[in-house]
């Protein structure tokens, strides 16, 4: 088995509050990993750890590794990490001065790439892959604010996929969307996995279900579980992840 | 005999009374602001002939007291808003510690500093600086102490102004930029920035609107001429102060004077509010 991103013994704290205890899990390559569980259970701490984004939270602490191909992300320029590990946001954030173009464009030019076709050629595949590309072709100068919740959505993912990310970090992508739109983005998250290793934190647990191979279940700080998704759902290991996809509690 | 008020009529007379009162309280606020237009302008616009326009005060005009104020501005400008955007940037993005409160509290009191402390702050820093061999003893009143007096009234204005516009926008924008791997610095400059631009700019109106009215650190530093701009070591004349020494002066003429120079300075500080709107406007994106 090929972990992409391994995840050893990571903790992370607010201030004083211990938000995530002593974490290890494995992300598989060319797959998409669940993590489900109660609000305020330390999934999207445990994400915000895996591109570095914890610690921009003033007063915010980790400790552990987090293994990107071997390789300890700690141990190298946040910026790079943040690179190779792109994230989507629970609320759809585009910018909002910037065009639809620029949105997708401002990885790469603030990054440093001028030349324009690159940047047409970026602007083109990720609004594509993004499933936006025939609804926005034509408003392209438009304010990515101009858009539906979905649209915004589907702009930020294409945003983040724009810089070639190798990891894909979404922290409950859908919960701000409709039926609709989250189905398309289910749809485009099947489709990624053929070139990313997605993660998704989710509230839904149909969600995880649908769209997850491998799924964790986390339960104040502390992982519970991890399998199959199958597995996890029909034969939990566990009482309380038992408990908590039955719908006892959470 | 009893009326059978119900309560959805009490409501709506509630709502017309209160809507009225705040109309009231509106007009009220403005009354002052066009009285002093309305008496500048029937004072003033006698006053604005040719020549008290194009002319220096030597000639009985008051060109050159526009250009000094216009040069005082840029100037202090030049100097002060840089570093009051980015004290404020330091204030809002990475002001949020120890360090970053003694900042805060100290702009808080530059800002309530009365301008004519400010003027003799001034006044004595470059006089002191003169006693060291720094400047020439004549520098005390001239252009460069106006603009030192007039940037330490202005950088905590746009220093406050920049770092609450700052706050505003929504750390979203900022998590947004910083995970797809961009710099800090670069994500302050290309997202936070220009999200805030108008508020930003607004700011530094308010900053440029307040120095271009003081007049009491220029008596103390920039003094009088009755010439044009001719140097920066050199004393400059400016509106306030032109306006000042009409009105304090005996003569009628110089009185009448007074309000032409006012309505000048008024439409002056106008012009730049209703310009740099414009340009806020002209940069907007399209929805």
């Amino acid at each position: 088995m090929s972990a992409k991103v391994h995840v050893d013994k990571i903790s992370a704290w607010y201030g004083p509050k211990l938000a995530i205890q002593d974490i290890s899990l494995d992300f598989e390559e060319h797959s998409v990993s669940g993590i489900i569980g109660p609000s305020g259970c330390g999934k999207s701490t445990l994400i915000r750890c895996l591109n570095r984004m914890h610690e921009t939270i003033p007063k915010a602490r980790v400790e552990g590794q987090v293994l990107l191909d071997g390789q300890d992300i700690y141990g190298q320029p946040a910026v790079s990490v943040r690179r190779r590990i792109g994230m989507v946001f629970q609320k759809p954030n585009p910018f909002p001065t910037m065009s639809i173009y620029d949105n997708v464009a401002a990885g790469l030019r603030l990054n440093g790439v001028r030349e324009r076709k690159k940047l047409d050629q970026a602007v083109l595949e990720s609004l594509k892959q993004a499933a936006l590309w025939d609804e926005v072709k034509d408003s392209l100068d438009k304010s990515g604010a101009s858009l539906s919740g979905g649209q915004q959505q589907r702009l930020c993912i294409a945003r983040a996929l724009a810089v070639k990310p190798e990891v894909l970090l979404m922290d409950e992508p859908c919960s701000a969307l409709d039926p609709i739109a989250t189905a398309k983005i289910e749809d485009l998250i099947f489709d990624l996995k053929k070139d990313y290793t997605l993660v998704i934190v989710t509230h839904n647990m149909q969600q995880a279900a649908r769209v997850a191979e491998t799924t964790a279940f986390m339960y104040l700080g502390k992982l519970i579980e991890v399998g199959r998704t199958r597995e996890l759902f029909e034969r939990p290991g566990e009482t309380l992840t038992e408990s908590y996809i039955t719908g006892r509690f959470g | 005999m009893k009326f059978p008020v119900d309560r959805d009529t009490r409501r709506r007379w509630f709502d017309f009374i209160m809507s009225g009162a705040t109309l009231l309280c509106v007009a009220l606020a403005l009354l002052p602001l066009g009285s002093i237009l309305f008496e500048a302008l029937v004072r003033g616009a006698p006053a604005l002939t040719p020549t008290f326009l194009t002319q220096s005060s030597l000639m009985g005009g008051i060109a050159n007291a526009i250009q000094g104020t216009v040069v005082l501005i840029g100037l202090t400008a030049l100097v002060a808003l840089p570093v009051g955007i980015l004290t404020g940037i330091y204030l809002s993005e990475y002001g949020k510690n120890r360090l970053g409160g003694i900042v805060r509290l100290f702009v808080d009191v530059m800002t309530q500093t009365p301008s004519i402390v400010v003027g003799i702050f001034a006044y004595s820093f470059i006089f002191e600086l003169s006693l060291l061999g720094f400047f020439p003893p004549p520098l005390v009143f001239s252009v460069i102490s106006a603009v030192i007096a007039l940037a330490t009234i202005m950088i905590p204005i746009v220093a406050r102004t920049s770092e609450e516009a700052m706050r505003l926008v929504p750390t979203s924008a900022r998590e947004a930029a910083l995970a797809l791997g961009i710099p800090r610095y670069r994500a302050i400059l290309r997202v936070v920035l220009p999200s805030c631009a108008s508020a930003l700019i607004t700011g530094a109106l308010l900053g440029i609107a307040r120095v271009g009215g003081e007049t009491a650190p220029l008596i103390m530093t920039a003094a009088w001429n009755n010439d044009f701009f001719n140097g920066l070591n050199q004393p400059i004349a400016a509106l306030p102060t032109q306006v000042y020494r009409f009105a304090v002066s005996p003569s009628l003429a110089e009185n009448r004077a007074a309000w032409g120079a006012s309505l000048i300075l008024v439409l002056l500080m106008l012009s730049i509010s209703i310009a740099s709107r414009a340009v806020i406007r002209m940069r907007a994106v399209r929805r």
